[in-house]
């Protein structure tokens, strides 16, 4: 378009189309290294992918041995990296169990102990803090959100005039970030917990965009963890430490509630607020909150149906 | 002509189109290099936010989209606006605007181009691209909107991909183009350059747990502003033609897309009144988003400038188009289509996409202000963009004015050819 005008009949020399065609080829040339260049520090990240994580499947689609090899490869690969031993298992829904969270907020001190101790089993990155829960302080006669900050910083807690409210992820029935995810890399499992799995997610974050309750976090770089801070009972699908580049979330400590244990936050939880267990259980703990407390759901008119209660009493 | 004969014919016209993409002037030249040289820079900010990790962005989980993701939607709407001047030559039969329609195409090709390597610099693992193709990943459709965007925009490229190289090529051998080769796909793509639009507003909308976004005003909006954005850079196009190449634009189109966006510029400021009444009026927790964006919330006002810096543009656009006296000025009418270029990309781009994010979901606030490597990636994309438009016009126009055939190099069809109106001279 920016072409000035040129006698267009006049055939170019043969010395100048010559010299025209060096030209170009040298430019080409130019062109191509520096591109090359700017992209040199791709080489550096090419050294860590390897040609069997490139190729590898959906974890719906890998047979057993398949799977085993993944465990196995993301065994040697933490210990390699993070100088760690580690075991990472996969853990499956078990037959009957389906799963449900509980709240008492009169009980709730606020205490962030909660959020340590996912921190912890969940083999956060310790530079950011990263826990799947956070604990909003609530103003008293309030019940909106905006009301309420997540960042306090008392001397004691509770504050006069506040209540406390973890949120977590809600394990929806409906949940958005599983119809919004375009390859698949996160679904709902059986037991109704909702799962990513690591090795498939794309990093585009729109399920990130699409939770109401900010329950999914993005390794935004690779978590650093130092090796003796490793928590080294690990699943695929759960605690395991996470690549760079992808999404994750609250997964109901599956590793260990999958093997009837607590998740380790209700563990920590120094006042009892925290009820978890079998929906289908009628003899359980959280079907008798379910009957006997006058629980709700946040943000219920969204329709996503969760599996996260609160109650106050 | 035999398939043979296109066997030989179609790689010459490809080599030509090299040959021709890479002479230039001066001129051409330089603006060649400086383009390359941003897009090298963008090019090796992404290759470091690849290896070191997203958090050489600003974005959090808290604003888990960007610069990228409001450019993105920025330049799926200038796609789609591209397709303004195919609507009255092909639809309304306005003869004047067929010999500039590929203007508009090759305008929607470049752009999206853009908006794909927009999506692509966003993914946190760009090495699983192969994930989210049909067939062979795992393509989560027809549930997700983002597949549907995928499917709309890939075939939106090939569509407008197709009509250029068709219409270009039986141009390039001395053929009549064979309607039946290109009507049907000019009537796809209007139909397809507003499917491409609601879906990218879809992807926002959807979204019941984002109230800024959830608005069914969104859909309408954007393609409302695309037909802003397009037409104003087909406008700033033609006339830089008709003033610096050798290339007879007639003055028909630019008269009739200044039309299309007398309306346009008018129906966004009220379709952002409505909104804003809607938000405001009533007031409580669902307006936060736009009390932030417009006059900030809790001390923290990051875009509010940026905002009303819009609506100043998009106004002073709106005032320009719609008085004769001043749009009749040749270098006032260029400035309202910057000006309503510029206040729609700051509307549409970074005045959608983060107030989306402020408050976030649990009514916190963290703000969001672009990091130098978003800023450099953005501009290596706009760069490139620009360049995939240079070259497209470059070797597009003078095939389209007769002067390159396959029997005849840079001669021009007549010695005083009218350039890109010469249609008479079609076999």
């Amino acid at each position: 378009m920016a072409e000035e005008p040129t006698d267009p009949t006049s055939e170019p020399a043969k010395e100048g189309f010559d010299r025209r065609t060096a030209l170009k080829v040298g430019g080409a040339t130019l062109g191509a290294a520096a591109f090359a260049r700017a992209l040199a520090p791709l080489t550096e990240w090419t050294e860590d992918l390897s040609v069997d994580g490139f190729l590898q499947k959906h974890y719906k689609e890998l047979t057993p041995e398949e799977l085993s090899a993944v465990l196995r490869r993301h065994e040697a690969e933490t210990e390699r990296r993070y100088g760690r031993e580690v075991t990472i298992r996969d853990l499956r829904p078990q037959e009957g169990v389906s799963f449900g969270y509980a709240l008492n907020l009169s009980v709730c001190i606020g205490c962030r102990r909660c959020a340590e101790a996912c921190h912890i089993e969940n083999n956060h990155d310790r530079r950011t803090q990263t826990s799947y829960i956070r604990v909003l302080e609530m103003t008293q006669g309030s019940f909106d959100m905006e009301h309420g900050t997540a960042v306090y910083d008392h001397e004691a807690v509770p504050a006069p005039g506040k209540y406390y409210m973890p949120v977590q992820c809600q394990q929806c029935d409906n949940p958005p970030c599983v119809h919004v995810c375009p390859v698949e890399a996160t679904w709902k499992e059986e037991d109704g917990i909702v799962v990513v799995d690591y090795d498939w997610c794309i990093g585009c974050r729109y399920c990130e965009a699409a939770c109401p309750y900010h329950a999914r976090r993005f390794n935004w770089e690779r978590p650093v963890v130092p090796a003796e801070e490793i928590n080294p009972n690990q699943s695929y699908l759960s605690n395991r430490i996470r690549p760079q580049g992808v999404m994750e979330k609250c997964h109901f400590c599956l590793h260990r509630t999958r093997e009837g244990r607590a998740p380790a936050c209700l563990e920590a939880c120094p006042t009892g607020a925290r009820v978890f267990g079998n929906l289908l259980d009628p003899n359980s703990d959280i079907r008798w909150v379910l009957e006997n407390k006058r629980v709700f759901v946040l943000k219920e008119d969204l329709g996503t149906r969760p599996r996260f209660f609160y109650y106050f009493g | 002509m035999s398939a043979r004969d296109h066997a030989i014919s179609y790689p010459k016209f490809l080599w030509r189109a090299v040959s021709m993409a890479t002479d230039g002037s001066w001129l051409f030249y330089t603006w060649m290099l400086v383009l390359t040289a941003i897009a090298l820079v963008g090019a090796n900010a992404w290759a470091q936010q690849t290896v070191d990790g997203m958090a050489l962005t600003s974005m959090s989980d808290h604003v888990s989209w960007g610069l990228y993701i409001a450019n993105f939607t920025f330049a799926v709407g200038l796609a789609a606006g591209g397709v303004m001047m195919v609507i009255p030559a092909y639809l309304y039969r306005d003869e004047r605007m067929h010999d500039v329609v590929i203007v508009g195409e090759l305008l929607a090709i470049a752009a999206l181009v853009m908006a794909l390597l927009f999506v692509v610099v966003d993914l946190g693992r760009p090495d699983r691209f192969w994930h989210l193709m049909p067939f062979i990943g795992r393509f989560h459709w027809p549930i997700s909107m983002l597949t549907w965007d995928v499917i709309v925009l890939n075939g939106y490229l090939l569509i407008n991909a197709h009509i250029c190289g068709y219409l270009l090529y039986t141009r390039f051998i001395g053929k009549k183009p064979d309607p039946r080769w290109y009507i049907p796909f000019v009537m796809v793509s209007i139909v397809w350059a507003i499917s491409v639009h609601t879906v990218t507003a879809f992807l926002y909308s959807g979204l019941g747990g984002r109230p800024f976004w959830n608005s069914a005003l969104l859909a309408p909006r954007f393609l409302v502003t695309a037909f802003i954005t397009g037409p104003a850079f087909i406008v700033l196009t033609l006339r830089f033609m008709r003033g610096a190449t050798r290339f007879a634009v007639p003055s028909g189109p630019v008269a009739t897309l200044v039309g299309v966006m007398r309306v346009t510029v008018i129906v966004n400021l009220f379709m952002l009144g409505a909104e804003l009444f809607t938000e405001l009026y009533s007031g409580g927790s669902h307006a936060a988003a736009a009390e932030y964006l417009w006059f900030g919330l809790h001390g923290a006002n990051a875009l509010v400038p940026w905002t009303w810096a819009a609506l100043l543009f998009n106004v002073a656009a709106a005032v320009i188009l719609l008085t004769p006296a001043l749009a009749r000025r040749y270098w006032v009418l260029n400035a309202a289509c910057v000006l309503a270029f510029a206040g729609v990309w700051i509307e549409k781009g970074m005045g959608l996409i983060i107030p989306g994010f402020i408050p976030s979901t649990l009514h916190e606030i963290v703000e969001y202000v672009p990091s130098t490597t978003e800023w450099r990636i953005t501009a290596g994309i706009w760069a490139f963009g620009l360049m995939v438009y240079t070259v497209l016009m470059k070797v597009a126009l003078p095939i389209v004015a007769g002067e390159e055939r396959l029997d005849r190099r840079g001669a021009p069809a007549k010695p005083t050819a009218p350039a890109p109106a010469a249609r008479d001279e079609e076999e």
